[in-house]
């Protein structure tokens, strides 16, 4: 239920885009770049870029309109010889940090990466204290 | 008179739940093997309430079976040509339905556990209904005062607004009813936790009595995020299984905290060890089910800015949550110190690898929860981040990967302590697999670094899971053993199907004319033909597209894109030919200009393991539970048969002796 309900939401949204949304659509959207090394690098990247108009979809995974004119974007740009790290921050840039699925070290999100590494350091004390202490009191009492 | 009915039943629930609440909490008051004269009271209103609730929720139920138009919550999504098997699962596909159902099992848990549990001390068990009678008077609170399910209209409405299309489905009957059971499941282990706790009665008896609840719930928990990842994968047409999104995210998080849980109460049944440990992960689940609940209920995941506009509903849930959570651990601080940890053990034993995996699991948990909450943080100062599977994957990577190696050789370790040297065979064994495979398939091929990992991890676990076995007569192996082989072969399949379709996936979008074909992996598609349809409640244009294997005999695939007219709404159906190594997955999708069709396929070799995986994880866990309790009875049964023999000594000691 859970995704369907957000896809539920998310074609509400959609719903009154679709229903004006006469223009056949992009090219690319529906169709995949010839050379499957291209294809694969194009689907890596889509599978890791919002959709905006939808709720938690990338745009991989969305039939909204606005995702398919991304996914045009991405195989047109990716076929010019874009690098996908070049296409991600041109649609950074167009949309914000919000489009992009792979936070980077900003600002703004600098807790996603501290909090990660303060839980190695958090895990490892506490394996250390549980486990290590114990056996230091094994070897005390043998 | 169906709807108050209902209404009233759940005031004199509520009402029940005080009762339940005073009179648990006096059980405490009394002294030690004596009863106080107003704890009786416990027992019989948790199981009254557990009926009341039921009751409310069947006239919900059948508010909807009948399409009782003046009931609000039935107008606005209902409709009455929807078919019966939608009108009745459309109870709880909104929000007040779903919501009653999340009380009633809550009641019905409460009442169960109130009937059938008498080993614990009536102190504690008395402490246990208390916490389980208010955390459910704060959810009747809930739905009383801010969303009461059955709300009549003024006017009667003339025609349902009908149910949303993605949810007319089976799914619907079977994904909500598990996860709110396995959800709801866990306030038991909650309320058990702290009635221990409270008591100071943490032992391998509590132990026994939380065992099968955990289990239990963990079972419905893992069965109802199967079926909602098969759910999502086949409806929404993309064939995608997992998405890292938050409403999913709400779901695992109990989970996650629900395995390390039953892995621990093991460990305090067994040996008297992890008692604070235990407390812990049982106020700990209970508390990521009502935060999920807090995510999917209060509209925040939609916009932190809506739900700022209009905060009643998710303002009240907050606030409940910090009163559960924020009591629960407050309580747990307090009183913690006075729980004595238990037995000792050292590292290289079944407890230490246990530990070690506990840890883990809390690790991911604590990740799932930083990148599923921080969005959320951020959006209410006006910055928009996207956490997504870049994120996800290799930051709960990071511990699962440690976490798979120890559940390798942890069962084959001795409890207390034993020496690695003991099972050198055996972690050799594994490491040559785990290398061997993962140098096998990236000799073949170029694959992504998690899906190469996860598909040698795969094949150790695998044979793994079977090692516990090994040199043991198979018919004398207890129930709950090879519930716990079959659980940890189930995770090894299920990584095994996520890993494979991660890595050997192929896609293919194409426009195809009628008559013409193309090709996926092994498969050739034609497309026959594009015909109208028509069902109970939508229009349809389906798709006859044969596809074959290798040239083989064709079979007919027929994925539908459909408008429902109420509401108004277009869904793709995805046509699905499932073959023991893989699936085919077929959607249509526009006609463009020239009159060529959109047809998007997917050949997704051994993604059906992920699902199989899921199941066979669900049933280690029923083993688990018939093993556990065919024990139980039999210690049960065994002590009270020593008891009357020993009442039949004392008789015969003082018969009257005959003289000389």
């Amino acid at each position: 239920m859970i995704r369907v309900l957000l896809a539920f939401l998310a074609a509400l949204i959609a719903l009154p885009l679709s229903a004006q949304d006469t223009m056949p659509p992009a090219p690319y959207a529906y169709n995949q770049l010839d050379d499957p090394a291209l294809e694969a690098k194009a689907t890596a990247l889509m599978h890791t870029l919002r959709c905006l108009k939808c709720q938690s979809q990338s745009i991989a995974d969305s039939d909204a309109p606005m995702a398919g004119d991304m996914r045009h974007q991405v195989r047109s740009r990716i076929l010019a010889g874009e690098s996908p790290a070049q296409i991600r921050a041109w649609l950074v840039a167009r949309y914000g940090d919000y489009v992009s699925y792979t936070p980077t070290v900003s600002a703004s999100t600098w807790p996603l990466f501290a909090i990660p590494a303060l839980l190695i350091l958090i895990v490892a004390a506490v394996l250390l204290r549980r486990l290590g202490r114990r056996r230091a009191d094994a070897g005390d009492a043998s | 008179m169906i709807a108050e009915i209902g209404l009233a039943a759940l005031w004199l629930a509520a009402a029940l739940a005080v009762l339940q609440m005073v009179s648990g909490a006096l059980a405490l008051r009394s002294a030690e093997g004596e009863a106080n004269p107003l704890a009786i009271y416990a027992r019989p209103a948790a199981v009254m309430q557990a009926l009341l609730a039921g009751l409310a929720f069947a006239m919900l139920v059948w508010a909807f079976a009948v399409t009782d138009l003046s009931v609000k919550l039935v107008a606005a999504n209902s409709h009455s040509m929807k078919p019966m098997i939608y009108k009745l699962t459309g109870t709880w596909g909104n929000h007040e339905g779903s919501m009653l159902l999340w009380v009633g099992v809550l009641a019905l848990s409460g009442g169960l556990i109130a009937l059938f549990e008498r080993r614990l001390p009536e102190r504690t068990m008395g402490a246990t209904l208390a916490v389980q009678g208010f955390v459910a008077l704060g959810f009747y609170a809930f739905l009383l005062l801010s969303s009461n399910p059955f709300e009549r209209l003024p006017v009667p409405a003339i025609e349902g607004s009908g149910l949303n299309p993605l949810l007319q489905d089976i799914g619907l009957a079977f994904h909500p009813p598990t996860l709110y059971a396995g959800y709801v499941g866990l306030s038991v282990a909650f309320s058990l936790a702290m009635g221990a706790l409270l008591t100071r009665e943490v032992n391998p008896t509590f132990a026994r009595v939380m065992r099968p609840w955990v289990l239990g719930a963990w079972v419905l928990l893992t069965f109802g995020i199967t079926a909602g990842s098969y759910w999502a994968y086949y409806e929404l047409g993309w064939g995608g299984w997992w998405f890292w999104d938050p409403v999913e995210n709400a779901s695992l998080m109990p989970w996650l905290a629900a395995t390390a849980l039953l892995h621990s109460v093991a460990v305090l049944a067994a040996r008297d060890a992890l008692r604070t440990w235990t407390i812990m992960l049982g106020v700990l689940a209970f508390s990521m089910s009502m935060l999920g609940t807090f995510l999917v209920r209060s509209g925040v995941l939609t916009s932190v800015h809506a739900f700022a506009v209009d905060p009643e509903r998710g303002a009240f849930i907050l606030v409940l949550l910090g009163l559960y959570i924020g009591g629960a651990f407050t309580i747990f601080a307090l009183r913690a110190g006075a729980v004595a940890e238990g037995k000792r053990f050292s590292f290289s034993s079944r407890e230490g690898a246990l530990v070690f995996n506990n840890v883990m699991l809390s690790a991911i948990l604590a990740i799932v929860l930083l990148g599923t909450l921080y969005p959320l943080v951020t959006e209410a100062f006006d910055v928009r981040v996207s956490v997504g599977p870049p994120y996800f994957n290799p930051a709960s990577a990071m511990f699962a990967i440690p976490m798979f190696l120890v559940m390798a050789v942890g069962p084959l370790l001795r409890w207390k302590e034993d020496s690695p040297r003991r099972i050198r065979f055996e972690v050799l064994l594994l490491a040559v697999i785990l290398i061997g495979v993962i140098g096998l398939v990236s000799f073949f091929g170029q694959f992504a670094l998690l899906p190469l990992l996860g598909l040698g991890l795969a094949a150790a676990l695998g044979v793994a899971a079977f090692l516990p076995l090994r040199g043991r007569k198979l018919t004398r192996v207890p129930v709950a053993t090879w519930g716990m082989v079959l659980a940890h072969f189930g995770i090894a399949v299920s990584l095994f199907g996520m890993a494979s379709e991660g890595a050997f996936t192929q896609e293919r979008l194409a426009a195809v004319a009628p008559g013409g074909s193309d090709q996926v992996g092994d498969y050739t598609f034609t497309l026959q033909s594009v015909n109208p349809v028509a069902g109970p409640n939508w229009t349809a244009i389906e798709a006859r597209i044969a596809v074959s294997r290798d040239g083989g005999t064709p079979v007919i695939l027929t994925p539908q894109a459909r408008n429902f007219w109420s509401p108004a709404q277009s869904t793709s159906e995805s046509a699905l030919l499932t073959r023991w190594d893989g699936q085919l997955y077929a959607v249509i999708g526009n006609q463009a200009a020239d009159g060529r069709w959109q047809i998007r396929m997917w050949w997704k070799p051994f993604v059906t393991f992920i699902w199989y995986g899921g199941l066979l994880i669900a049933l280690g866990g029923v083993l688990s539970i018939i093993g556990r309790v065919r024990v139980d009875m039999k210690r049960r049964k065994a002590v009270s048969l020593g008891d009357e023999r020993r009442a039949d000594l004392e008789a015969l000691g003082t018969a009257p002796v005959p003289a000389e």
